[in-house]
């Protein structure tokens, strides 16, 4: 309470357009730090962390547009440059191997069983927090567990369910069981973003007749886009990783998706297999890494709401 | 004028229908609403979670039906060495690399925390290895773990450290190291920036009025940032304890298990068991003796969160 005062007293314009920010942004003490001290406690540490997590994509790249006698000689030219770089590796991908057909099962599975569990998770998560029916609650509850549950101890028993429903080896397979991954998820992100919209603007439209469909689509809808967004870019993105139902449930490689083709279909014996190998990775990466420079905000409130509700 | 309204009022009353109760009732409008997760949920999570239990009990073989066996399989695993071998990995590789990955995490949102230029863009650029996806990211590394061309023994050969290359993967007790050290590159992003927001809501003003009472850097940690910080830190743990014990991708792209079921982790184990063997009913057996361990962390991530409400002081709802 006396920090939200403090702050209101601190900026007396966000109290006049009556808009005071959630985060203080103010200095702090930092001020007190000399620079050499910063530098040791503050601007090492940080760069040497920044330098691993980055290192194997820089590698990853490298690597990719590296000519082959180069890739193998660590000793004549230098490992950490290339003065001539070549397009042979990404070319031998694209045009030599099936990874566009790769490219687009993932593509295709992933906007399906994103747009299914969006669609669910809007439904369930609207019911639970404003129908409050009998032992919502409870549901609440079942679907965080649910959340829980890794696909790493439900594979073995899936498998046998998607060959008794006769989807096995079809793209169907990862289509209709990512969903469990991505509902339980989505629907929790959800209730957390619908329970901010006050409750006064459905008792009005519930007054002027609308009835819970033309609420949930005209009302908690438009003004639930940011939830919609996150937790489409990150089901999206959950989909484009997963791998373990993927390796189970498909085995033909017209239907694998990329990151199983990559470790399946790309892996040969050969010794020059690096350079495509990688350019599969990092063409593998990008559009998540698109996705994701567009939308950091509603991707990192997706991962923070998701752990904070 | 009067007229119309006198007809307006003589429509509006009719007969209230059952259709019209139940269009209005709640419960049943609450049953459509929730069908479209419930039918995916029940086929697809909650049919094959006990399913799963059921084959555990069973000398299931891929492609064939199995018969009740008792507890067969588990007795079985009890005997087997390399199941308890599994064990083993699993519990070394979840204690060092959450333990690494929240104190890296920690000290990295810390550091973010700090007044920066280029923050958001800092914050972006550390979240790329959580994106990327982890098999992906997992190539990356096994090419960084190569026998002969690893780039991490020529540069310590270059400078002079290490005389002949390490051979990464190969060794039973680097293997290890390489894949833990995997796992943390990858979580720790997550690990920092969720800390990160929960740091971005404790109000510097209170790391001041610490500041003039004359307490140190690590007392203002000690005594203020961790008490704030211990119900984000509760459940961000559980996550992370949760997805490093059942983890699957990174040891399969890298290792397969090997060198010597050096580096197999249960989940890794029980694929190789009920998938590549075809030995369904062991596969489960295994599956299913991960779900104590999973539940132990489920319980610590529910008791985090009704001591975040308390702290807040909201009612538990």
């Amino acid at each position: 309470m006396t920090d939200a005062l403090a702050g209101k007293a601190a900026d007396p314009k966000a109290v006049l357009t009556g808009s005071v920010p959630l985060t203080d942004e103010s200095e702090g003490t930092s001020y007190l730090q000399s620079l050499p001290r910063r530098l040791v406690t503050l601007y090492l540490p940080l760069s040497i962390i920044l330098f691993v997590l980055l290192f194997p994509f820089y590698w990853m790249a490298l690597t990719s547009i590296k000519p082959d006698n180069q890739l193998l000689d660590l000793d004549t030219y230098s490992p950490f440059w290339t003065w001539n770089p070549t397009l042979k590796h990404i070319d031998k991908l694209l045009f030599h191997t099936d990874y566009p057909i790769w490219l687009w099962n993932t593509m295709l599975v992933a906007v399906c069983a994103t747009i299914i569990s969006i669609i669910a998770s809007v439904l369930a998560a609207y019911a639970i927090v404003r129908l409050r029916y009998k032992g919502a609650q409870w549901v609440g509850g079942a679907i965080f567990l649910a959340y829980l549950v890794p696909p790493s101890i439900l594979f073995i028993p899936l498998s046998t369910v998607v060959f008794q429903y006769g989807l096995f080896d079809t793209p169907f397979a990862l289509i209709l069981t990512y969903p469990t991954i991505l509902i339980p998820f989505s629907t929790w992100l959800l209730m957390g973003y619908f329970k901010t919209i006050p409750f006064e603007l459905e008792e009005c439209a519930l007054m002027d007749g609308a009835s819970r469909w033309q609420i949930l689509v005209k009302i908690v809808l438009p003004l639930a886009v940011p939830g919609l967004i996150s937790a489409f870019i990150f089901c999206f993105t959950l989909c484009w990783n997963e791998f373990i139902y993927a390796l189970t449930f498909i085995s033909s490689t017209q239907y694998k998706t990329v990151p199983v083709a990559i470790v399946t279909a790309l892996v040969d014996g050969d010794i020059y297999r690096w350079g495509s190998l990688m350019a599969g990775a990092l063409i593998g990466s990008l559009p998540l890494v698109i996705l994701y420079a567009f939308f950091v905000e509603h991707y990192v409130s997706a991962m923070t709401g998701a752990v904070k509700e | 004028m009067a007229e119309i309204a006198l007809n307006r009022l003589k429509t509006i009353p009719r007969d209230v229908t059952a259709w019209d109760r139940l269009k209005t009732n709640k419960n049943w409008l609450a049953i459509w609403f929730m069908l479209p997760a419930a039918v995916f949920l029940i086929l697809f999570l909650a049919y094959p979670l006990g399913l799963g239990i059921w084959l555990s009990f069973t000398d299931a073989r891929l492609g064939r039906a199995g018969i009740f066996v008792g507890f067969e399989n588990y007795e079985f695993l009890w005997e087997d060495s390399t199941f308890w071998l599994t064990v083993f990995n699993t519990i070394l590789y979840t204690t060092v690399a959450s333990t690494i990955k929240f104190a890296v995490g920690l000290y990295l949102a810390l550091l973010l925390n700090e007044r920066l230029p280029f923050k958001a863009i800092l914050r972006a650029v550390v979240l790329i290895p959580f994106i990327v996806p982890t098999v992906l990211s997992a190539i990356a590394f096994w090419w960084l773990y190569d026998p002969q061309f690893s780039i991490i023994s020529w540069s310590l050969r270059k400078m002079h450290l290490i005389s002949t290359n390490i051979d990464f993967l190969g060794d039973v007790w680097n293997a290890r190291w390489s894949v833990i050290f995997a796992n943390i590159w990858r979580g720790v992003p997550f690990v920092a920036i969720t800390l990160l927001a929960g740091l971005q809501t404790v109000s510097p003003s209170l790391y001041e009025a610490a500041t003039i009472d004359g307490a140190t850097t690590w007392q203002r940690f000690r005594y203020i940032t961790y008490p704030l910080l211990t119900p984000i830190i509760a459940v961000v743990m559980t996550f992370s304890v949760l997805f490093t014990f059942t983890d699957f991708q990174l040891i399969w792209v890298m290792t397969r298990g090997g060198p010597v079921n050096a580096t197999h982790l249960m989940a890794t184990f029980s694929y190789q068991r009920a998938i590549m063997s075809g030995y369904l009913g062991e596969g489960a057996a295994i599956s299913t003796a991960m779900i104590p361990f999973l539940l132990a962390a489920i319980l610590v991530s529910w008791f985090g969160l009704q001591r975040r409400k308390w702290q807040q002081g909201e009612s538990n709802d």
